[in-house]
């Protein structure tokens, strides 16, 4: 079995992100890091890998993104994947949801997995989407946000939490899953994967290599466009208090109560 | 007829989402201004009546595809793909939830059509709908604009309140829609099954909200001690719900339940969007976190910054003595 996992180069939670009104897109600058959500993507093929219900020959790294992208596919390297693909190109930039979905796919079929594995949301983005478009490109089954994955005999078994409770759903194998952060902890790199990182085969592919079409991605292949960024409505700001003498947050917190009849 | 389509979810009783029929509402008024029509997708063995009950929020139309199963996205997005094509609709809008997304995305692929998620308002320009969509944790709104059509809206949880009107009647028409092959190798085996014991947190006028923060299933014991010295009721995040520290029943935001208590305090919940969506409308947000960057600090009423395993007990005792007193 072959599994590839999608990943994402995203700016450091702790940088302030913000959108060039040059561009109307997210400023990208900034300290790069791997999607949060991608690593639990990773640790799920490691525990099917280390699980046994299934044979796994390989796993594959799989971003699309800037050069400074190839820093995501080294510390999903350092997390457990065999190797990694780039999909790198100036064309791509300023692709929306549909054309970056499409150009993911065209990326994916040639490397023919078994199963595509990807967090359930960019930290950044904060979409839920990219699996699905995905999956409906490579003609796959697909579910999203999952939290248990049971492997067996080509197919898998997957539990989500959806509208009316939790669901268990069945998916024949080849699929793209996207998983939940509750479905494992993802584990510390060791210094020796670091290290050995940059070592692993990394392919570099531009557009043309994999088969997308340059009019389908970038700014001409996109379906939406950002009209305009405006600052949310105005809300007043809370009260906010730092907690140096517990009995004196106390106090504040139950006169806060007090005041509005909370209690 | 360029009008505008939405899925209507329902559940095993036949009971539709609160949030498809805020969608069809929606779609109704835009379609409006538009000077067309709003109709809407229903899967599954729905009967006439309930189908055509769709036309008090309204749609003109249901198109149902009684072959086709509930509950799983890519049957959905064959469906509605066909119903496009062939009635020539310029939108589909789907109500915030979770299978919504998969759909919209689904559709995306399938129809090579520009995608919006996470809309709280659609507005009318120039004739075309352009769909508002918060980003960066909400500290940023962008409008986004279509090239082309269909255009595929996917709302927000709770955006769009479903507003009944006297004597909508839609017409029902059946339609025959072959499956993808792919569409038909994920099958449901279990839907909706609930975890954890039955609890009543919608009606309480005091939430405790319990999050990771809480660091471990037996903490809850703190946030149970607060709400019970407060007369309210404990909730959950979908983050310690999945990790089974508290039942489903009690959990708010996108997959869970939505609530606007008069006091809603959240102990060691950062405050994500997705839960957001379930509590933002609560008279007064209380939220104590060691994180000063939590995105809840973002929007509560009063935010403290420390341990909460300091400060809750000592608050319930504050707040007994206060009461006793």
């Amino acid at each position: 079995m072959k599994i590839c996992c999608l990943v994402k180069e995203v700016p450091d939670a702790a940088v302030q992100k913000r959108i060039d009104p040059s561009t109307m897109r997210l400023d990208r600058s900034g300290e790069k890091n791997l999607n949060p959500f991608d690593t639990h993507g990773i640790e799920a093929a490691m525990q099917i890998r280390e699980g046994g219900a299934a044979e796994v020959d390989e796993i594959v790294a799989v971003t699309m993104g800037p050069e400074s992208a190839v820093r995501a596919l080294h510390k999903a390297v350092a997390l457990g994947a065999d190797r990694s693909v780039h999909l790198t190109d100036g064309a791509l930039a300023g692709s929306d949801v549909c054309a970056t979905g499409y150009a993911l796919a065209k990326t994916l079929e040639s490397e023919n997995p078994d199963l595509v594995l990807l967090g359930q949301q960019s930290d950044d983005g904060e979409c839920y989407t990219i699996g699905a478009v995905v999956a409906d490109h490579l003609k796959m089954p697909s579910l999203t946000q999952v939290i248990k994955i049971d492997v067996s005999d080509g197919k898998l078994v997957c539990e989500r939490q959806a509208e009316y409770g939790y669901d268990t759903v069945e998916v024949q194998l080849p699929a793209v899953i996207s998983v939940g952060d509750a479905i494992n902890e993802p584990r510390y790199p060791s210094l020796k994967a670091i290290m050995g990182a940059k070592k692993k085969p990394l392919e570099t592919y531009a557009t043309a290599d994999v088969g997308i079409e340059a009019a389908s991605v970038g700014e001409t292949g996109s379906k939406t466009q950002v009209l305009a960024v405006n600052p949310p409505a105005e809300k007043e700001a809370g009260e906010i208090i730092e907690d140096e003498d517990t009995n004196e947050t106390v106090e504040k917190i139950v006169a806060w109560l007090d005041e509005r009849k909370l209690i | 007829m360029a009008g505008i389509l939405v899925y209507a979810l329902h559940d095993d009783e036949g009971n539709f989402n609160k949030n498809s029929l805020g969608a069809i509402s929606e779609a109704a008024k835009l379609a409006g201004e538009l000077g067309t029509e709003a109709a809407a997708v229903v899967v599954g063995e729905v009967g006439d009546e309930a189908c055509a009950a769709l036309g008090a929020y309204g749609a003109g139309k249901v198109y149902r595809a009684k072959a086709a199963p509930e509950g799983l996205a890519q049957p959905i997005v064959d469906v509605m793909a066909k119903v496009v094509a062939d009635e020539g609709f310029a939108y589909a809008l789907i109500g915030g939830g979770f299978l919504g997304f998969e759909i919209g995305a689904g559709l995306t692929a399938r129809l090579n059509a520009g995608v919006t998620m996470e809309v709280t308002e659609v507005k009318v320009q120039d004739g075309k709908l352009v769909a508002e969509r918060p980003v960066l944790q909400d500290s940023a709104i962008v409008d986004v604009g279509y090239v082309g059509e269909p255009g595929i809206i996917i709302g927000r949880l709770n955006a769009f309140d479903a507003t009944e009107r006297d004597g909508g009647s839609a017409e029902v028409v059946d339609v025959e829609v072959e499956l993808s092959e792919w569409s038909t190798k994920a099958t449901m085996v279990n839907r909706g099954e609930q975890r954890g014991e039955d609890v009543n947190i919608e009606d309480a006028d005091i939430l405790v909200g319990g999050g990771r923060g809480l660091g471990e299933a037996a903490n809850f014991k703190l946030a149970e001690d607060l709400a019970a010295a407060l007369g309210g009721a404990v909730a959950a995040t979908r983050a310690v719900v999945d990790a089974g520290w508290y039942p489903y029943a009690a959990q708010i935001g996108q997959t869970g339940k939505t609530v606007a208590p008069k006091l809603y305090l959240a102990a060691g919940i950062s405050g994500a969007i997705q839960h957001k969506v379930g509590m933002q409308s609560s008279e007064n947000i209380l939220a104590i976190n060691k994180d000063q960057n939590a995105p809840i600090f973002e929007f509560c009423d009063l935010g403290v910054v420390g341990d909460l395993h300091k400060i809750l007990p000592k608050l319930t005792e504050a707040i007994k003595a206060k009461k006793s007193g």
